[in-house]
């Protein structure tokens, strides 16, 4: 069968932003469930944020602040696509927004430990 | 290469029509220098009459011989086999988002029907009476209206491109970068005319940006760049009419 033309750098990149978007997307609902119970649970928030000092967590953490990053990154480079001059640089500034992406995330996760 | 030894390649191809079809598997004889189209018109003259195919200039100009090649889709005339081989095994089948016809023929309708859809034919400023305008070939809207026009109607990025393959009405790559030289062309009037056609439902705003068209285009033109130009310009035109409105 015709295999779908794929994994060349930009359509990764497209991937990248979809998946990143769709588990922020489900991640927004939990967090605002969370910061909720200071209202209304404040016990049960006083708990779950010293389950949240445990390292796994902090890992867990350093993912979420990646996807966050690397939407946001590799959402101005979409931007900047559609409504700045062209510029040939796709693939660098991909790669530029995964990169700086790990940083953003490896220097939480080095602050957090 | 290995290939130099092997006296022999083992070739699949789809064979079928609209309604359905199976793979079919070839042994071809293998030589050093062999294009892809070569091994199909192999097997079409000495193996099997019955396969159908289509090509005409076998130089890379004419557009008529795109097929998936090992699942990709390229110009079969200017794709060398060693460049493709898969130990000794080719897979070639049809162009991917065109209805097949028989065999390795799909029908372009569609493909060319989106080019008029996407305004992508002349509107003339001038008559035949009128002296020939002088275009500056330097000025940047000429190199804009350029970058493009060496597309040789392959259809290799509508066959690329997932977002056609999500959304048969999609105009496509090809389409659009026909779109964009024309709004780029000073002898070419009727712009509104072309940014209402391209920002429809069907239109530019469909892109993903994948790249796959830019990727697989054989003559490395850009179709990504053309529909995120044709972006900006139908996001300028819209502010614009709402300012003055």
């Amino acid at each position: 069968m015709t295999r779908p033309p794929r994994s060349h750098p930009l359509w990764l990149a497209f991937v990248l932003h979809r998946l990143s978007g769709l588990a922020l997307a489900l991640f927004l609902p939990a967090h605002f469930w969370v910061l909720s119970m200071a209202l209304t649970q404040p016990q049960r928030l006083d708990s779950f944020l010293e389950f949240a000092e445990n390292p796994m967590v902090k890992l867990a953490e350093f993912g979420l602040v990646f996807l966050l990053s690397v939407h946001i990154f590799g959402g101005l480079r979409l931007l900047a696509l559609e409504f700045l001059p062209w510029s040939n640089k796709q693939k660098s500034l991909a790669a530029g927004a995964v990169g700086l992406s790990l940083f953003v995330s490896g220097t939480f996760f080095l602050q957090a430990i | 290469m290995e290939q130099a030894e092997q006296t022999h390649l083992e070739v699949t191809v789809r064979r079928g029509d609209a309604d359905g079809g199976k793979d079919e598997v070839f042994r071809v004889p293998a030589h050093d220098n062999q294009t892809i189209l070569d091994v199909v018109s192999w097997i079409q003259q000495y193996s099997d009459p019955t396969l159908t195919y289509r090509f005409a200039c076998r130089v890379g100009m004419c557009g008529s011989c795109a097929m998936m090649v090992n699942g990709e889709p390229r110009w079969t005339c200017r794709t060398h086999v060693n460049k493709v081989l898969d130990g000794n095994k080719l897979h070639i089948a049809p162009l991917r988002n065109l209805p097949v016809i028989k065999d390795l023929a799909v029908d372009m309708d569609p493909f060319f029907d989106k080019w008029v859809e996407a305004e992508g034919k002349h509107h003339p400023t001038k008559t035949r009476d009128d002296p020939i305008e002088q275009i500056n070939p330097e000025s940047a809207e000429r190199s804009e209206a350029n970058a493009g026009i060496e597309c040789i109607n392959c259809s290799v990025c509508y066959a690329a491109c997932d977002t056609v393959a999500g959304n048969p009405d999609y105009l496509g790559p090809a389409a659009l970068q026909r779109a964009w030289t024309l709004f780029n062309d000073a002898k070419n009037e009727d712009k509104q005319t072309i940014l209402d056609a391209v920002s429809g439902t069907s239109g530019c705003h469909n892109c993903h940006s994948m790249g796959s068209c830019t990727h697989y285009c054989p003559n490395d033109l850009n179709p990504m760049a053309a529909v995120a130009g044709l972006k900006r310009e139908t996001a300028k035109s819209f502010f614009r009419r709402r300012k003055n409105a």
